[in-house]
This record gives C-alpha cells, structure tokens and sequence, in this order.
C-alpha cells in the first residue's frame, strides 16, 4: 500500500462527509487565512514605508540632542555648518529643524496645535522637490538662505492653515507668529489628512527667527550626506562633533535613515511575528479540530480496521492510512487557508485604496514565502495530530475491531 | 508428510475477575492439505477461539500453532499481519465488506496489502469475481446487493489472494437457507478443487457437509473424525444439555 493510495482513500473517505470534513478544516483554513492576511498586511507596510523612506531620500542623517540644550555645553549653528563645510566629500547640508513654542494667530483665530519649525534652506530640496520629510510645495516659494541670514519674517505654510486660515488663498498674507507678523511666500501640499494637529498643520519660518522668538536653540539638526554610501561616515562625523561638545555620548542621538529604516523594519517584523503567532494559535485549535474528527472516525471505523487487519493490514498500513487523512484534511484546509487569505488580502488593498485615495500606493502582497510556510504548517498540524488517533487505530485488536458494533 | 495446520497442546486461559476461564484446554488437532474440516460446538466450546487461533487473529496462552510447518504462536503483529494475508483466506458470518468501497476495490483489498501492482490487483480481483459469478457486479457497492451476493463477494476476496487455507465463521449464519445451501456448494467445489477449507459452526446440518468433523466441548476436542460416523452428530451431552 503506497502514499498515492492511501492519498485516494483519503480523498474517498473525505468525501463521503463532505460537511464534516469542511467543519473539520475550518479551524485550520481560518488559522491560515489570517497567517496569509498578517503576512501579507505586514509585508505591503514594509514595502510601502521603505517607499516613503526612498523618497525622502536615504543620505538623510538626524541628529537629536537630549536633555537640556542650554546650558553651558550647546550646539552652536555655526559649528554644524562649519563641519559642513570641513568635510564636502560626506555632507553637502545642514538644518536645524527647530520646533519653536510660538503662539499662531491669523486676525482673531488662534491655532493652538499649530506646529511651528525653524529651518533653513536646505531643508527643502529644489533637485528633489521635496522637504526632507517628502512633502511638497504647492504655492510660491521655499525659505531661502537670505531670509535666514537676514530674519526675514517670511514663513511657508501647510495646507491645513491655507484652507482653513486663508481659505485657499495664502499666498502673500500675513499670520503672526508671539505677536510678529510673517508674510505667507509659499503653500505646502498636501501631505496627511489636512487636519488639525496633522502634518499638514504646520508652520516653517526661518531657524534664526525661530531661536530668536523663543529664546532657545534647536534640539534637532538634519544633515544631508553627499549620497547614500557616504551617510555611515557623515554619521560617524557629526558624532565626532557632538562628542566634542558634549563630552558625553547620552546627550545625543545620530541616526541615518538608513538606520531609521532598519529600526521601523525590525519593529515591524517584531510586530508581524506575534501577531502571526497569535493567528498561530487558531491553527493549533485546527489541529486539535482535526485530532477530536480523527478519534470519533475511528471508533467509527473500528470494524472497518479489522476487516483490514484480518486481510493482512498491518499496524503500520493502518496508521499510514489515518495519517494521510489527517493531513490530506489539514492540507485541503491550508489550500481554501490560502485562497480566503489571498482573496481578502486584494480586498483589504481595495479597500485601503478607497480609504486613503488612489495616490496611495499601500499593497497587502502575499508572500510566497507566507503562502509555503502556511502550507507546510497545516500539512505537519495535520500529520502531528493525526498521529495519536491513527496510533490508537492501528493498536486495536484485529478480535476486538472485528466484533465492535 | 507436513500437516498443513498442526495445533500441539495448545491452551487459551482469559482471567476473568478472579476465575480463568479456559477457552481452550490443551487441544491438539491436525489439518492436511485438501482437507475439509468442519468445527463444530456449542457457544463457549471454544470453536471461536480456535478459529481466532487457526486465523492468527490472536494467540495461544501455551502450546504450538505450526502453519505451514512454522510456529506463528509466537509471531509479532507484522509477520501475524503477513500470515493473515499470504496463507489465509476468511469468509465471516456478517460478510465484512467495506461499504463505501465497491466490489472490485473490496476483492482487491488483500493483494492491495500483499503490495500488487494495480494491474494485478484489477486482474486477479476480476477472475475471483469470475469464479463466484459476479464479475458483472464489480463496480456496485455493497449495499446494492444481495446477502448471497455479498457472501459471494466476501468468498472471491477470500479466493483472490489464493490462501493455503480458507477460513468461514459461520458462513451461512446470515443467509436464508436456500442461499446457504449455494454457499455451501460453493465451499465444496473449492475444496473440490484442491482448497483446504475449515468450517466454524455451531449447526450440525451446516457441519456434515464437511468431510471431517471436530467437535469442540468446554475447550476440549470431544470428537474428531469422519463426518459421516453417527457419533460426529449425535452427542449424548448435547442432548442433554438441549433438554435443559
């Protein structure tokens, strides 16, 4: 007796209960089903995100100082520049990126979750067309190294404060800033969800006028490195200069987007693992699903085994045969798994589509990857829990199994 | 010349609480090539048991069961498994046919685990089903047919392996009468044939249509001989245990 043959049995006697068998493998086609959803939402995010990061630009290199960046030892702009300047053949810019406290006004509104940021020219990057945050200008202009140099009260504002301040129409009016008027030279485009509080609630105004007006200096510094191969050693220099600084490595974080990326990529293949786990777990239910079926069909079949036994089946014959059908179910169960799982992942992509616009590019892809180990962890489900029914099978007494009624 | 089935001194003790029943109390019988044996007895003379025996569905608590001139008393489950489907060929009361496989796939059964190809299989499976006139009814399920039909079936799947000795429980015990006597015929053209035949029944009607008689008693062979002595019937015992 081969595997093709205790295969087609298997099929005969699945088919024989088509409605037992299907309640069988429910547990494990839901359990693959939802390791094939995880996967595949995990997988679209990962691939999505590390879009995102391209496009901001992968020689990015952030530099955070922690803790209190007034006292004797802070970071002087001028230095940053300076160290710019040391070394053209790593970095080609700096920024700070200084969020200021300042209260925003425009006549008699105030806009209390206003983000206001202090940054310089290089911030937004005329090559690309972009901030190095990726978002892009929809009106005029960008602050320019003249309205830094010079604390010009001009500022760029998010489409947020267009719509719902100048209701559309930004360009060369005036908000103020603790009370100094800044005149609007150009409009983000749209970059979240254009509410309050959002991304695209946000002011930009020159870093010197920001340090100025709220009397500290800027805690953030975004270095551009001359390309993505350059950035672990521009890192390696601006840590350098921190550390002189500073004379302590906790005052300071140095990250490259790289880096960034790397960290998002580990939290997110973190995140993925458990929760593939948990839908893990639905395929252990599956399986103690199958193994329950299992020993009901063979006390069932208990006479059946011993007309077998008594025409020269031997234990091993009979086991092998119990064991293909446990599998033969679980594996029959990953299949439909697999086609539920990939049917609502292209649902879940349509549906995101719709929910967050078609510029948007979020895919849930199944892997193949996802798709093969599902499959081959239902196939061993099947077989590791069949194992004790089929076991008990091909122990019976060919006496007693023949006698059973 | 080597006897074909050879039981020496065998006793089969089940515990009971605390009393041993003996099902079996040292018998000792031979069987030769082409013979057909009837036996007979009472329920609980142990004739169930001995066929279990014969059959190596179970073994002896003491003694020797030689098939074939080998011992098998002492066998594993595999090599018993091995003797079942090589030398052995059983045809039981209730028929034992798997339902939701049809005729041929049923007959095929034992060459499926003897480990023939499929061709083999169809072919030897085709001509047992010849033999007992059913070939037509090859792809019919088992409850499409009738009780003789299906014994039938259960005979050519007994035939199909060709075994040194072909086993029937009762054969006829769930039959009409009529279908019985056929069934009956047919056991005795097979060993017309040249088949060793051994017949396990509790009815002596059944039992003198063997050649050889062997009744069994509270585990003990109280007869064993040709089945047209008067004595291999009438048991002064039995009588008295009927009139009770």
């Amino acid at each position: 007796m081969n595997f093709t043959q205790s295969f087609r049995l298997a099929l005969k006697s699945l088919s024989t209960s088509k409605m037992r068998s299907l309640l069988t493998m429910l547990g494990i086609i839901i359990g693959v089903a939802a390791v094939i959803i995880i996967t595949s939402l995990g997988h679209g995010m990962q691939v999505y995100m590390n879009e995102e990061f391209e496009s901001l630009g992968s020689n990015q290199v952030d530099a955070m100082i922690v803790g209190d960046n007034d006292s004797s030892r802070h970071v002087d702009i001028e230095d940053m520049f300076a160290l710019v300047d040391r070394y053209p053949q790593y970095l080609s810019g700096v920024t700070p990126e200084h969020r200021a406290s300042l209260i925003v006004r425009h006549g008699a509104d105030e806009f209390t979750r206003t983000t206001v940021k202090g940054v310089g020219e290089t911030y937004y990057s005329v090559e690309r067309g972009t901030t190095m945050n990726g978002e892009k200008l929809a009106k005029g202009r960008f602050l320019s190294y003249v309205d830094a140099q010079r604390q010009q009260s001009v500022c760029v504002v998010g489409a947020y404060l267009e719509r719902e301040a100048f209701g559309g129409n930004a360009l060369g009016k005036t908000l103020t800033l603790s009370g100094v008027p800044f005149t609007v030279v150009g409009v983000m485009d749209e970059y979240a969800d254009v509410t309050e509080g959002s991304g695209d609630d946000v002011v930009y105004i020159p870093y010197t006028l920001a340090a100025r007006l709220s009397g500290t200096s800027s805690s953030e510094y975004l270095f551009a490195a001359t390309s993505r191969e350059t950035a672990p050693a521009a890192k390696g220099l601006v840590e350098r200069e921190l550390f002189k600084i500073f004379q302590d490595s906790d005052r300071y974080v140095v990250l490259t987007a790289a880096e960034m990326m790397d960290a998002m990529n580990t939290m997110l293949d973190l995140l993925m693992t458990i929760l593939t786990l948990i839908a893990a777990l639905s395929l252990l239910v599956g399986g103690i699903g199958i193994m329950n079926i299992m020993l009901v069909s063979v006390t069932e079949r208990t006479r059946e085994i011993g007309i077998r036994k008594s025409l020269g089946a031997k234990p091993k014959n009979i086991r092998w045969q119990f064991v293909i059908e446990a599998g033969t179910t679980s594996a029959i169960g990953g299949v439909l798994g697999i086609g539920f799982g990939i049917l609502a992942a292209n649902l879940l992509t349509w549906v995101l589509s719709m929910a967050l616009g078609s510029e948007n590019s979020f895919r849930a892809v199944p892997t193949l990857s996802g798709i093969l180990v599902a499959f081959g962890v239902s196939v061993a489900i099947g077989v590791l829990f069949g194992y004790l029914p089929a076991n008990k099978a091909a122990k019976l007494n060919p006496i007693d199994a023949l006698r059973y009624e | 010349m080597e006897h074909l089935i050879e039981f020496r001194d065998i006793y089969k003790i089940y515990h009971m609480g605390d009393s041993d029943v003996h099902a079996l109390d040292g018998v000792s019988l031979t069987v030769d090539q082409g013979e057909f044996v009837a036996i007979v007895g009472q329920s609980g003379s142990g004739k169930s048991t001995a066929m279990n025996i014969i059959g190596c569905l179970d073994v002896p608590t003491s003694g020797s069961y030689y098939l074939g001139g080998v011992d098998v008393s002492t066998m594993d489950d595999d090599q018993q498994a091995e003797i079942r489907n090589k030398m052995l060929g059983f045809i039981f009361q209730q028929y034992n046919l798997i339902a939701k496989l049809n005729v041929q796939e049923n007959v095929e059964l034992p060459l499926l685990y003897a480990g023939l190809s499929g061709e083999e299989r169809r072919t030897r499976a085709v001509a047992a089903l010849e033999r007992v006139g059913l070939a037509d009814k090859r792809k019919n399920l088992p409850s499409q047919l009738s009780g003789g039909q299906q014994q039938r079936v259960s005979i050519a799947r007994a035939l199909a392996g060709d075994p040194s000795v072909i086993l029937a429980d009762e054969p006829t015990g769930a039959l009409d009468s009529r279908t019985g006597r056929e069934v009956l015929a047919f056991l005795q053209q097979l060993n017309a044939e040249g088949n060793t035949v051994i017949l396990i029944t509790h009815d002596n009607s059944i039992a003198v249509k063997a050649k050889r008689i062997v009744r069994l008693q509270d585990g003990r062979v109280i007869y064993d001989g040709p089945a047209d002595d008067p004595r291999a019937v009438v048991q002064p015992e039995e009588q008295e245990e009927a009139a009770v």
